[in-house]
């Protein structure tokens, strides 16, 4: 076959590549000639927005990512957290957007299979998975082609695997029509003293290629993803890859067992820009040169050229720097799981790049500038508007029972059965807490009484309206909700989901929503250890909401005494704890507003972080003393959605009062931040109940007693009573009855 | 009671398994790997849960073709007990070791969820720790679950007592034949369910409802 390498390189194939001039200009610079045109498909792929962080990387480096329990922060393949006992928890949040437009099935799947591998290539056993999936409006004639497809995607992978799927979001919003988002958070278990990296070490040592056969698939993968879309996006399939979950499922058997062996020196997943990527990383964070000979890489296709070697972004594939003594045991295991194992080439002290093809030197490339010396952009950026408060009378009526059965058979509160059923929910046998509460739970195998909470959390509609507090609204209520459950919140991973960086105002929500999440992060003491950035989300010139997607982990110390929403029993009395003296008061911004009223205008409920903290402790407290019989934070849809969940979650229904001169609208859909109800085993009476009040009263906190559990309807106020029955079917008719087609 | 364990590549409910047997048992099973040919000396092979062979081809075709499974046929044949859950189902169908099919999912979708189950037969070692048209909690996560079998073949079982799960209240996931969720063959020593006995067997997952199962078969050995 001929493969012409040394091609002229015409600005029209640099702009294919994803790259501007000047950036094209600076290779040539850097390297002292014109690139072959396999150097410009790596530097292509080294330095495009997905791998490179070159317009976010100014401001991700604001954010908090140490804490006493940090054991690795952003950086590696995914974040290390000590939970005590000698053991970590190891887990990250990654997009895969842009290919889940494009082929949504194996879209999703390759977005699970591609987090899954970064975690078990740090050496920890993947134990929960979340995934945050945002769609178009669900009347978009692709909306439920692509849910269908994400959904399988996403089970078909992680159900094979074997890892339970714990939690996630659901949500839809037209501005997502043409770009939906696939985040897929992943969280393994490891030793703290068994913790792999991806830094090589020592010179003339095996590079070792591991897992799947290299073929076509993804090849250009990143660049497609640091670019927006356009009409011709059905010609961008080719750069989908298509997803192994059974070779994915032997990968992490083989690489756990080898790793026992004491063999691997530096490991690093294939993800995107496989090869490339991989073989950079671990040369250049270890000041080591890498020489590869393509020849030597287990191809399943004929006539690959070495620049689509580079570029491929086929799956369940590893590289590795391998103690040569332990090769023969090394071998032994991938030849067990019937997996390649392929000595492709070796480290050198030359810090070069270079990669052989048929005896031929087809790049030569210096290690630390493709990775380091990536272009990095200030971008201008402007300040988001500030939008103007609602005014105190503008209250728009209805009927508060109408109001509630409507929003919670509706599309953003509706029981997200129909997806989380496709799902494997339990494998493993730890699932304490399933999707459908607060946060997912798992427990801590081999130790009797620890476990893990998962959330994942961001109200995009804030965000769009204040970035800044719609960055602070995402951390805090992702600690709220790990909070709920009894977990002590650990640290998070951030998925920062934007449009087009080079408008100033795109740029100007994505300093602002970090600048938010940094602010939270620091005063809920919750750093970020690892994460992602998908920029140009964008159709057509049209962005996305603003969706910094907050993936957090709790520790639960003692798992008996873990909090769940659920009504536990007849006349019990809530407490709404956290409250303002009218129980709730922000309406802008509402789903209440929103979906009820078509309105969109004004800020979002601020978030007071010194609040949040000291009703979260609070609230914390409160379950660890066994005080208190179920726990739901509010969020979406206000106290009424708050109640309904519990009732939904037991199907004990409650009595709520009206407070005199108030309207109930506010009350009961304002989305007033930093609250919860709580439910005691307590006679209203008796002292110990006037004594937990005491307790909030004395630090401050406002935890009225809003009225008691008990029969089979939820009454709010004065509304009509609404049979939970009838507010089940609501629940759990809309998801359903929308993939169905037989609602709009 | 000794057991073993049998594990094919792509299997992820070996460790389930490995676990319930364990805390049920007190004794860890032995582990098979599925190119060995000979199986220890134990009173339960049980074939656990996963995708063996990603379900390619069909689920369960090709792990049935394995090495091993002679030895498990040589076992079963000699009265061994050997259950098989959820893709062990499907394999020892595959197998011939088991009369039926397990079809796609009716709704064509995987399905994780908590089903009813009846027990149909508690006159074997698998069941005798239930009482017979007792209804048990049973979670199920399948994709390949709906059981089928010819007239002829459906007759011949129900008539011998073979049947010895079906679903309850309603509850069947899958659309299988009769609601039958788990079948014995002729000898009643080999079992297969699709449903997940050993993910409900303690204070953690919610419930034990499967913890008999184990426990049935413990006694028997004991």
């Amino acid at each position: 076959m001929t493969f012409e390498n040394n091609i002229a390189i015409t600005p029209q194939l640099v702009a294919d590549h994803g790259l501007k001039p000047e950036e094209y200009d600076k290779i040539v610079a850097l390297i002292g000639r014109e690139p072959t045109y396999t150097e410009l498909g790596i530097f292509s792929a080294m330095w495009n927005e997905h791998c490179s962080y070159k317009s976010s990387k100014k401001w991700l480096r604001t954010l908090p990512t140490s804490g006493s329990h940090v054991i690795q922060g952003p950086g590696e393949n995914a974040g290390v957290v000590d939970i005590g006992d000698g053991q970590a928890v190891v887990f990250k949040m990654e997009s895969h957007n842009h290919p889940s437009y494009i082929e949504p099935y194996q879209g999703a799947a390759t977005g699970v299979g591609g987090i899954l591998r970064d975690v078990f290539t740090m050496g920890a056993r993947p134990i929960a998975a979340m995934n945050a999936l945002r769609f178009g409006a669900p009347e978009h004639e692709k909306t439920k082609h692509l849910v269908s497809g994400v959904v399988a995607g996403v089970g078909g992978y992680g159900n094979s695997f074997g890892v339970p799927t714990v939690g996630g979001e659901v949500e839809f919003d037209e501005r997502y029509n043409g770009n939906i988002l696939v985040n897929a958070f992943a969280a393994g278990l490891a030793d703290t003293d068994k913790i792999f990296y991806s830094r090589a070490e020592g010179v003339g040592l095996p590079v070792v290629y591991l897992g799947a056969k290299t073929g076509r698939d993804g090849v250009g993968g990143a660049t497609m993803a640091s670019a927006e879309f356009g009409d011709d996006i059905e010609e961008k399939r080719p750069t989908v890859q298509v997803g192994d979950p059974f070779t994915e499922k032997r990968l992490l058997e083989a690489c756990l067992e080898l790793m026992a062996t004491g063999a691997v020196i530096a490991i690093q997943d294939m993800g995107a820009a496989g090869l490339t990527c991989s073989a950079v990383e671990m040369g250049a964070k270890g000041d080591l040169g890498v020489e590869l000979d393509l020849d030597k890489v287990p191809v399943r296709e004929e006539a690959m050229t070495p620049y689509e070697m580079m570029l491929s972004e086929s799956q369940e594939r590893m590289l590795m720097v391998l103690h040569p003594e332990k090769e023969t045991e090394a071998r032994a295991i991938f030849e067990k799981w019937a997996l390649d194992f392929a000595t492709v080439g070796h480290t050198t002290d030359d810090l070069r790049f270079c990669v052989r093809w048929h005896g031929e030197e087809v790049a030569n490339l210096p290690i630390k500038e493709l990775g380091d010396e990536a272009p990095e952009y200030d971008r201008p950026w402007v300040e988001p508007a500030r939008p103007v408060p609602l005014a105190v009378d503008d209250i728009p009526q209805m009927d508060v029972a109408d109001a509630l059965l409507e929003l919670i058979g509706g599309h953003q509160l509706s029981s997200r059965r129909w997806v989380y059923e496709q799902y494997d929910t339990l494998i493993q046998g730890n699932s304490l807490q399933r999707p459908g509460g607060d946060a997912g739970v798992v427990r801590v195998e081999g130790h009797t009484n620890k476990a893990l909470a998962f959330s994942s959390d961001v109200t995009p509609r804030y965000c769009e309206a204040d970035p800044f507090e719609g960055g602070k609204q995402a951390v805090a209520e992702c600690w709220r909700n790990l909070t709920a459950t009894g977990a002590d919140p650990l640290a998070a991973t951030d998925n920062l989901n934007f449009g087009n960086p080079e408008r100033p105002e795109i740029m100007g929500q994505l300093v602002h929503a970090i600048k938010g999440i940094g602010e939270a992060c620091s005063v809920l003491e919750f750093p970020i250890v690892s994460g992602n950035v998908s920029l140009y989300n964008e159709t057509n010139g049209r962005g996305i909401l603003p969706t910094p997607t907050i993936g957090g982990v709790g520790l639960v110390p003692d798992w008996s005494r873990m909090a769940t929403i659920g009504f536990a029993a007849e006349n019990q009395p809530i407490l709404l704890v956290g409250a303002p003296p009218s129980w709730g008061t922000h309406l802008a911004q509402s789903i209440y507003m929103r979906d009820l009223f078509g309105r969109k205008d004004g800020p979002p409920p601020p978030v007071d972080l010194a609040h949040e903290k000291k009703v979260g402790d609070f609230v914390r407290k409160l379950i660890r003393d066994g005080r208190v019989t179920a726990v739901h934070d509010l969020s979406d849809g206000g106290l009424a959605a708050g109640l309904a969940e519990m009732a939904l979650a037991s199907g004990i229904g409650a009595r709520v009062n009206q407070l005199e001169d108030r309207d109930p609208i506010p009350v009961f859909f304002g989305e007033d931040q930093g609250r919860y109800l709580v439910t005691v085993p307590l006679d209203p009476q008796g002292e110990a109940f006037h004594e937990l009040l005491n307790d909030a009263a004395e630090i401050g906190i406002f935890a009225p007693w809003i009225g008691s559990t008990g029969g089979t309807e939820l009454v709010l106020g004065n509304a009509r009573p609404i049979p939970v029955a009838e507010l089940r079917e609501a629940h759990e008719g809309w998801f359903p009855q929308f993939m169905a087609g037989t609602i709009d | 009671m000794k057991s073993a364990v049998v594990v094919f590549p792509g299997l992820n409910r070996d460790r389930d398994m490995i676990a319930a047997l364990t805390k049920i048992s007190g004794t860890p099973p032995a582990v098979v790997w599925h190119q060995e040919t000979e199986i220890p000396d134990v009173d339960l092979i049980v074939i656990p849960g996963g995708f063996s062979y990603g379900d390619y081809l069909r689920a369960g075709a090709i792990a049935a073709r394995s090495p091993i499974m002679d030895a498990i046929r040589d076992k079963a044949a000699k009265g061994v007990k050997v259950l098989g859950v959820c893709n062990g189902f499907q394999i020892l169908t595959e197998a011939g070791l088991l009369p039926g099919v397990l079809m796609r999912n009716a709704s064509l979708k995987f399905v994780c969820r908590e089903v009813k189950l009846t027990v149909a037969n508690n006159g074997t070692p698998f069941t005798r720790g239930y009482n017979d048209g007792q209804v048990i909690r049973c979670p199920v996560a399948h994709h390949d679950g709906n059981y089928f079998a010819d007239a002829e073949t459906l007759a011949r079982i129900e008539g011998n007592g073979q049947v010895a799960f079906r679903y309850a209240e309603g509850t069947n996931p899958n659309g299988s034949i009769n609601d039958i969720a788990g079948v014995f063959n002729e000898q009643k020593n080999v079992l297969g369910l699709m449903p997940h006995p050993e993910n409900l067997i303690e204070a953690a997952h919610g419930g034990s409802d499967g913890r008999a199962l184990f426990s049935g078969l413990l006694e028997q050995a004991a």
